[in-house]
């Protein structure tokens, strides 16, 4: 077994999923098989070897820091399922 | 000739000689779509009235002397990207009533430069599939065959253009996802070097992978429509600042002095005969155009697809955490707390495939498996990175097979994800590396499906790409051909 129905739980919760126990069994069987496959990694030796995070050191440039225009507030509330002129709407958290 | 089915380098000749107008043009596309896309679904939103609007500008645009290239030329984009004013669903649920507030950055530049924008097209949900059949709105057909896969995941802008409904198309590919449906359907598809092309307004798969490109009825489309889409933004920070040479100027004939590169890792076993017959026509067609032939190994090729999936779904699961239920659209009816917000627009809004990458994305970031999983792919990424350093010291340009099969039937992958995943093998390393590539018609099998053949080249070498795709039709002799639909 490389990965349990609990981790699976576990790892579900942290992504903000949720699923039926017969959902949870499928998926544990598909990743356990899939993180399986990906052992043959362990038999590269990777000693000393940096990790890459982009294909090119340069990628990630930042701008300089100035102010620009940017989407209009009515425009990027638009879409939201709930809103007030100004505010994403969400349930009461306090 | 019916125009719908004309490249666009002989559209922009009969437009520019005032033999056809723009309006007719997008009209033939827009009749064609009527009549076929029923039965192939390449399409999810049809702007016909805006796309009859803009033609008519582009017509008007002409006449004051003012047309550019692309002005006038009607084509698709795939449902990933930002089109001010309409849908952008990606595919999924999630994202069904969500209208784009802004054009993404190739948009903007279609729009100035009058290009036709017809419509959205079909692909897997997120990008993250291999078939198109993950889509949420219909699954695109495979135009040349019947009950046959289009590939994905952009598998609408395949068919549109393979089947005469779109002149080109816009696609974005993370491991393959425009080279392995243009090759599936016969038609070009490049995936230039990561950083050429401007994201600002992709919906985001994978960033250290996604990249947007064309996908064309032949080589001299594929240049042009590359060239318009190029070019710095500020506003994506992988935008690198390079200089955009003339890639239609790159299309001469002949390949005397260039070094082509065939890697034997992409000749392993379970390749499909037929497949591996066509990349060798390939290889023989460019010696006799006066290519140097050299025998070149990527060592870490059998590594790719594990470090692909691991490092694609880590990113997923950081990218999509953005679809909450609060921002896009969607959000779950009934929900008492924020939490539930979140769980149930997410745990409805997502399809099977798109959550077990998130969660597979998740787990591979998560305390205590990290090193083991996450770090352990970047630095093998790394040495994948490295074979392709020392190849292109060997050599111009690699060629291989797109695919280890040609277009498969609809559900034969479902129950196995690795299978389907281990499909891919082909055409991520291009990816992992950030090197350009490019998918090229190459033949067909006995059944008649097309095979295409896969081209790789250095960091920002588009240029030989294009150069040896010319040569490949010229030699093959196989340009562009209208799928056989009605």
């Amino acid at each position: 077994m490389n990965i349990t129905r609990d981790e699976v739980l576990h790892v579900a919760t942290l992504a903000r999923l949720s699923m039926t126990e017969e959902e949870l069994a499928a998926m544990t069987a598909r990743l356990d098989a899939l993180l399986g496959y990906f052992d043959l990694l362990q038999a590269v030796n990777t000693e000393g070897v940096a990790p890459t995070t982009h294909p090119f050191a340069k990628a990630g440039a930042l701008r300089d820091d100035a102010p620009l225009s940017s989407l209009p507030v009515a425009d990027a509330l638009a879409n939201a399922p709930a809103a007030t002129t100004e505010f994403f709407v969400v349930p009461r958290v306090l | 000739m019916s125009l719908n089915t004309m490249t666009i380098v002989q559209a922009e000749k009969a437009m520019a000689a005032g033999e056809i107008s723009a309006v007719e043009l997008t009209a033939s596309c827009l009749k064609q779509i009527e009549a076929v896309d029923g039965r192939l679904s390449a399409f999810i939103t049809v702007d016909e009235e805006g796309a009859l609007g803009q033609a008519r500008e582009a017509d008007a645009r002409r006449k004051r002397g003012e047309a550019r290239p692309l002005c006038g030329i009607p084509v698709s984009i795939k449902d990933v990207l930002c089109v001010k004013g309409m849908g952008a669903t990606c595919g999924s649920k999630i994202l069904e009533h969500f209208i784009a507030p802004y054009d993404a950055a190739v948009i903007e530049k279609l729009k100035a430069a009058g290009a036709v924008i017809l419509g959205k097209v079909a692909m897997d949900e997120f990008a993250m599939g291999s078939t198109s059949e993950t889509c949420a709105f219909g699954v695109p057909e495979n135009p040349w065959l019947a009950g046959h896969v289009a590939g994905g995941s952009s598998g609408g802008s395949a068919v549109s253009v393979a089947a005469s409904e779109a002149l080109a198309s816009l696609g974005s590919d993370t491991g393959g996802s425009i080279r392995q449906p243009a090759s599936l359907c016969g038609v070009t598809g490049m995936k230039p070097t990561y950083g050429r092309v401007s994201r600002y307004g992709l919906i985001a798969y994978a960033s250290s992978l996604d990249q947007v490109g064309p996908l064309c009825r032949d080589t001299a489309d594929t240049a042009l429509l590359l060239q318009a889409i190029c070019g710095h933004d500020r506003r994506d920070s992988t935008s690198m600042e390079m200089p955009v040479p003339d890639f239609t100027a790159a299309l001469t004939d002949g390949m005397k002095g260039a070094r082509i590169g065939v890697p034997k890792e992409y000749f392993a076993e379970g390749l499909d005969e037929e497949v591996a017959a066509v990349a060798r026509r390939g290889i023989e067609a460019l010696a006799k155009a006066g290519a140097e032939i050299v025998d070149i190994s990527l060592p870490h090729m059998p590594y790719c697809v594990a470090v692909y999936y691991l490092l694609a779904t880590a990113e997923a699961s950081s990218n999509l955490a953005r679809f909450d239920g609060v921002h896009y659209g969607f959000r779950a009816d009934g929900c008492q707390s924020l939490i539930d917000v979140y769980e149930k627009s997410r745990s409805q809004g997502f399809g099977a495939e798109v959550k077990r990458r998130i969660l597979l994305g998740t787990y591979a970031l998560s305390a205590g498996y990290y090193d083991a999983y996450y770090k352990k792919a970047s630095q093998v990424r790394t040495l994948i990175q490295e074979d392709f350093t020392a190849a292109f010291k060997q050599c111009d340009a690699l060629i291989s097979p797109v695919t280890t099969s040609p277009a498969w039937p609809f559900g034969s992958g479902q129950d196995d994800p690795l299978a389907l995943y281990l499909s891919d093998i082909l055409t991520i390393s291009a990816n992992l590396a950030g090197i350009p590539a490019m998918s090229v018609p190459g033949g067909f099998s006995g059944t008649g499906l097309p095979i295409g053949i896969q081209l790789q080249a250095g960091h920002f070498n588009e240029e030989i790409l294009l150069k040896t795709a010319h040569n490949l039709e010229r030699e093959l002799g196989i340009g562009w051909r209208p799928a056989p639909v009605a």
